[in-house]
């Protein structure tokens, strides 16, 4: 690689250290390497495949739904089904592929971008995955033993409580909301600390990428969020298993808690997704657009305002409630507010591309297909978020066209160009852009076939969660034209995925920056060596590759032979200390096994809390023990000067 | 984009019809309207500007020779920013304003001594009682409310299991019916029709059929009906209703229904005195004629699966003159 | 990157005896062709012991199912049967349910004759009153509340006041007739 003959050029490294450097990082082979990767990025990989896989699911439970509702009294799927249906189709969106998917990108791109080698704490993020994967196989072993939840993904007690859904559905509910909040709260601190103290030198805090930025403000948010769904659940699961009252009014309790509680978290989960969409966002502009991003103080102020508003909205969830004007004028204000810091990110964005040069490759359409189609989410927003209006739009389809507007919309079209634009840097190879326009239109067309007519329906009167309507309605026409489009996004879909599989079979080499990008992962190769980059690059500006000097500084001195990492400081980013970093291990995932005895077993007998953290203690052990294990030892010439 | 076209053409066809949030009847839903209309506008004229700047700037830019940078670029940049950003505020202010005015003009429609119906929700039908300050003239019937035009209704709300949401789009905004809590709010129908009304919190299994029915009548004709429905149950006038009410009697309606005259007295399920005047039957599922009837009392599991109602088997004979005797309670 | 076929040795066993141990407790049947209705028509006038069964092989459908228990706990309110053997089947004019005298038989068709035939000292005949699948809904939670159904069927805590758990119900004395 060129940088690398640069660099023995220079007399930085001899060409030994590269093997060494590989050695030192590499994995344990075979499946039992797998088992026990620590690398961030072999995490995230499986981490975006899963989530993706996940995705996919959820769109095939859409598309049996909206077979349901094509006609009157159609007879595919009874009550029962079609509850559960709905119920998995909005849990694995939201908590199985929603939420994961930006914190599995974030995973593989945060430490790439920052410029370090590897993701703060390497073994909790492996454990994150596993208590994810389990709590999403948990949730479909479920589904296919009739054990499904069912009363919707937001499971409003009392429906959902012990009288009135008896059985276990809505237990395997709750406890896999549980490992999916335990999953993104890890992934949270791993990434907040790798942002504030992993950094390359010379990155400082005004010199941070919008995308890490956004990543960031999203960690608090999850930080001071999940807490609220994960007491929630937990009292719900005390409710229906051990015998209190929390929700049961007639002894005290009160079916709004579970509302209050769950929206506190449900409103800022959206921006969860939402925030590191707006990250993809800008850092494909500037690319795609050939310039600086205008406005990037702006922009900043505007994700953090945005992350600290998302908390005070969560009751416009609730406004058919009968809540007291003063509560419901205090929310519509703020719910219209947020809509400021969302309106000076979109104008930013367009002031660049009006002063750049756009080139429009299939990651800066989707993002323009996002632009507008969260414009048109946003707006339906601030109509819900008058209350009058949402008095009579509340729980109709309505809302579910505003929701799939600024869900596709404003998350998963940043998200697909996210995966265009970064796929050749994780796979070393690139898309087809004819594929990729076919993409982009199918999904853009079939999202507006799908979801517009839904505004119309919601007027109407069809409301939400209803698995068939009369003929009389009226209401048969407009649903038929939206399945149609539902099976245009499912085209579009599949389109993705050729594209996908043939570009690994045999798409054209990407080489190290295809695109001409400024941010550090594309200053090291396709795909990355397990040590991310041979030397710790020095950051000259905000647009580091652009703005680097000829003579390309990096930091020289740290050791090969363990897995060092580069810590420094918070605000201005100067070297502060060395950190081995512990190596692969089977820890992680036996003591996810663990946690998933505690939770699972928790929903059939209460001796699972005894037995699974008696599980759980030789596997932290296991963790602590080995945590110090390196290659090799610190040789002379690399101890600190 | 492309169905707005299409989609706009049926949502003008849905205006003269019932069940939409924007053909009002009442004041409420009047107001709830004309804020719907000004929000479409308002978002439909800022959709087409921000859209309409995204395209301009996209092709702006791709007739560029080179990207526009510079302390000039940057000012003019800044102030179309600035001026989007405060057009968005001013634009969000005056709909906050609209909004508080709207709110407070619906809270605002409280009338002390307007006429009071309860509603309970139960798990998939509608309980109504009209609230006399005379006790023995209160009225339980079910699934079917009349009020007289022109007056203002208060409406209790109240839960019997779990959450249901009370909705009837041409007349006022939904309300919750929340177990432990009780909601109240007003109304008024302004001209005489049939409104639709359907449960809007998802409630279980059979939410999607628990629909009800709001009928404004003028005043004279609500006081008739309000009349007729207290009367007790007309005793059977011939031999075939006379057997259709010892099949009532004898088998599994007694153990969940009332008609009042009879002994029949349970008030788990709706209340039947007057079952033959009402329009649809099953909470708006079925229109209310014989063969809906007899269909629906042997086997409603097959319309709504999941109803508390079991199956009724009968004979023939049996079914005939319960039918009879059910069609005969005006 | 996929688990092998290791894993798979364990996993699908262990999903096959979770199936087994699921699907029948979740099962919703609302329109099961009912269990047949023929009880017996000799009535039980001592209280040596129990009368003769009803014969019919599907009288056991829902006795380890959690749904129908619970359905079987609605009609029990419902019906009234509450009126005089109290909610959570503590007794009152009637005889207590969730102990473990049973008088006329504990087995799900004593029970169901029970309800079906009335039996003397005051417990009515509902015969031809409730549906066939609903009488032995009710027979399943009656016997849930004195345990003699499997441990996941249990009704949990309602949402109305005095929801006692069966286990917790202190059993009392054997009472001299």
């Amino acid at each position: 690689m060129a940088r690398t003959e640069e660099h023995v050029a220079a007399g930085l490294l001899d060409a030994g250290e590269r093997e060494e450097m590989e050695r030192t990082w590499r994995g344990q082979p075979g499946f039992w390497g797998w088992l026990t990767a620590t690398d961030h990025k072999s995490v995230a990989k499986r981490y975006i495949l899963t989530t993706f896989l996940f995705f996919l699911l959820g769109g095939l439970e859409a598309l049996t739904l909206r077979l349901q509702l094509a006609r009157p009294e159609n007879g595919l799927l009874d009550p029962d089904q079609y509850n559960q249906f709905f119920t998995m189709h909005g849990t694995t969106m939201m908590f199985l592929f929603g939420v994961p998917v930006q914190l599995a990108m974030a995973i593989y791109l945060v430490p790439l971008m920052v410029g370090t080698r590897n993701i703060s704490f390497p073994r909790l993020n492996a454990f994150g995955y596993w208590v994810y994967l389990i709590g999403g196989l948990l949730l479909y072993s479920g589904f296919a033993l009739n054990t499904g939840p069912d009363a919707g993904w937001f499971n409003y007690v009392p429906l959902s409580g012990p009288q009135y859904s008896p059985g276990k559905r809505i237990d395997v509910w709750a406890q896999t909301v549980t490992f999916t909040e335990i999953a993104a709260l890890v992934a949270a601190v791993e990434l907040i600390v790798t942002i504030l103290k992993q950094r390359a030198p010379g990155m400082s805090l005004n010199r941070l990428p919008l995308y890490v930025w956004s990543i960031l403000v999203t960690c608090f948010v999850i930080l001071f969020a999940m807490p609220s769904v994960a007491l929630a659940s937990l009292m719900l699961a005390f409710d229906r298993l051990v015998g209190t009252h929390f929700f049961n009014p007639a002894e005290g309790g009160d079916p709004l808690l579970w509302q209050h509680l769950f929206w506190f978290f449900g409103h800022p989960e959206v921006y969860i997704m939402f925030i590191p969409a707006t990250g993809f966002v800008s850092e494909i502009i500037p690319v795609f657009a050939r310039r600086k991003m205008f406005g990037h103080t702006a922009l900043v102020l505007a994700l953090v305002a945005t992350g600290f508003m998302s908390f005070g909205l969560w009751v416009h969830h609730m406004f058919t409630t009968g809540i007291p004007q003063l509560g419901q004028s205090f929310f519509t204000a703020a719910s219209l507010m947020i809509a400021i810091p969302n309106g000076v990110q979109v104008f930013c964005w367009i002031a660049t591309l009006w002063a750049g040069r756009p080139r429009l490759d299939t990651p800066l359409l989707f993002v323009l297909g996002f632009i507008v189609l969260f414009t048109l989410g946003g707006i339906t927003g601030v109509m819900v978020a008058s209350v009058p209006f949402d008095q009579q739009a509340h729980d109709t389809h309505f809302i579910v066209a505003h929701l799939h507007y600024v869900q596709i919309g404003a998350f998963v079209f940043p998200l697909f160009g996210a995966f265009y634009y970064w796929f050749p840097k994780i796979t070393g190879r690139m898309l087809s852009e004819a594929l990729g326009k076919w993409n982009f239109w199918l999904f853009f067309t079939g999202v507006n076939v799908t979801f517009f007519p839904l505004h119309f329906l919601g007027l109407m009167g069809m409301t939400r969660r209803v698995y068939t309507y009369l003929p009389e309605t009226g209401w048969g026409p407009l649903n038929l034209v939206a399945t149609v489009g539902a099976f245009m996004i499912a085209a579009s879909i599949l389109v993705f995925l050729v594209n996908v599989f043939r570009s690994l079979r045999g798409g054209a080499p990407a080489g190290d920056d295809p695109w001409g990008a400024h941010t550090l992962e594309w200053g090291t190769s396709s795909p990355p060596p397990s040590y991310n980059f041979l030397h710790i690059p020095v950051v000259q500006g905000l647009y580091a590759l652009w703005e680097r000097t000829a003579d390309r500084p990096v930091v020289a001195g740290m050791g090969t032979r363990r897995r060092e990492i580069l810590l420094t400081t918070v605000m201005d980013a100067e070297p502060d200390a060395r950190y081995a970093h512990p190596g692969p291990s089977i820890a992680p995932l036996l003591a996810a096994l663990a946690v998933g005895v505690t939770f699972i077993g928790g929903i059939f007998t209460p001796w699972a809390f005894v037995v699974g953290p008696l599980l759980l203690f030789p596997a932290l052990l296991v963790w602590m023990a080995t945590q110090d294990e390196q290659p090799g030892p610190p040789t002379p010439a690399e101890e600190p000067a | 984009m492309r169905a707005a076209a299409a989609g706009t053409a049926l949502l003008l066809a849905g205006c003269g019809r019932e069940l939409s949030s924007v053909n009002p009847a009442g004041p409420q839903a009047e107001r709830i309207s004309d804020l719907t209309w000004y929000l479409t506008a308002t978002g439909t004229a800022v959709f087409l500007a921000v859209t309409g700047f995204l395209l301009y700037a996209v092709w702006r830019g791709r007739r560029r020779a080179e990207s526009a940078a510079g302390p000039a670029a940057e000012r003019t940049l800044t102030r179309w920013v600035a001026g989007s950003v405060a057009a968005t505020v001013v634009i969000l202010l005056a709909t906050l304003v609209y909004n508080f005015y709207v709110g407070r003009s619906l809270a605002d429609f409280a009338e002390p001594g307007a006429l009071t119906v309860r509603v309970t929700g139960h798990q998939w039908w509608w309980e109504v009682q009209y609230q006399d300050p005379v006790y023995s003239r209160r009225l339980t019937t079910a699934n079917e409310i009349h009020v007289p035009v022109g007056r203002r209704i208060r409406l209790e709300v109240q839960s019997a299991d779990v959450i249901h949401s009370f909705w009837a789009p041409n007349l006022h905004g939904k309300l919750d019916l929340i177990p432990g809590y009780g909601g109240t709010t007003y109304f008024r129908a302004d001209r005489p029709g049939v409104y639709h009304g359907r449960c809007a919190e998802f409630c279980g299994l059979q939410h999607a059929k628990m629909d009800f029915l709001v009928i404004a009548d003028p005043p004279e004709r609500f006081a008739a009906w309000y009349d007729q429905q207290l009367r007790a149950a007309a005793p059977p006038a011939d031999s075939v209703q006379q057997k259709g009410q010892q099949v009532f009697l004898g088998k599994g309606c007694v153990m969940c229904h009332t008609i009042r005259g009879t002994p029949a007295n349970s008030r788990v399920g709706p209340d039947l005195t007057h079952l033959a005047s009402r329009r649809t039957l099953a909470a708006g599922s079925l229109p209310n004629t014989r063969g809906h009837l007899a269909g629906w009392v042997v086997d409603p599991q097959k319309i709504k699966p999941g109803a508390r109602m079991p199956p009724n088997q009968l004979a023939s004979d049996e079914l005939h003159a319960l039918l009879g005797y059910l069609q005969s309670l005006k | 990157m996929l688990p092998t076929a290791g894993s798979m040795r364990v996993l699908v066993p262990l999903a096959v005896a979770l199936a087994l141990a699921g699907c029948e407790r979740e099962k919703r049947s609302h329109r099961d062709s009912p269990p047949g209705a023929t009880a017996s028509t000799a009535v039980q006038t001592t209280e040596l012991q129990a009368g003769p069964k009803t014969t019919d092989p599907s009288v056991g459908a829902y006795q380890e199912n959690r749904w129908a228990v619970s359905q079987g706990e609605t009609f029990y309110i419902q019906y009234n049967c509450a009126g005089c053997h109290a909610p959570g089947g503590g007794g009152g004019m009637g005889p207590p349910l969730n102990d473990d005298e049973w008088i006329y038989g504990s087995d799900p068709e004593n029970v169901f004759d029970t309800i079906v035939e009335g039996r003397p000292n005051g417990m009515p005949s509902f015969r031809g009153r409730i549906d066939n699948a609903q009488l032995w809904m009710l027979v399943a939670y009656v016997r849930s509340m004195s345990g003699l159904t499997p441990r996941d069927t249990w009704s949990a805590r309602t949402d109305h006041m005095k929801e006692i758990r069966p286990e917790r119900q202190p059993r009392p004395q054997r009472q001299l007739p």
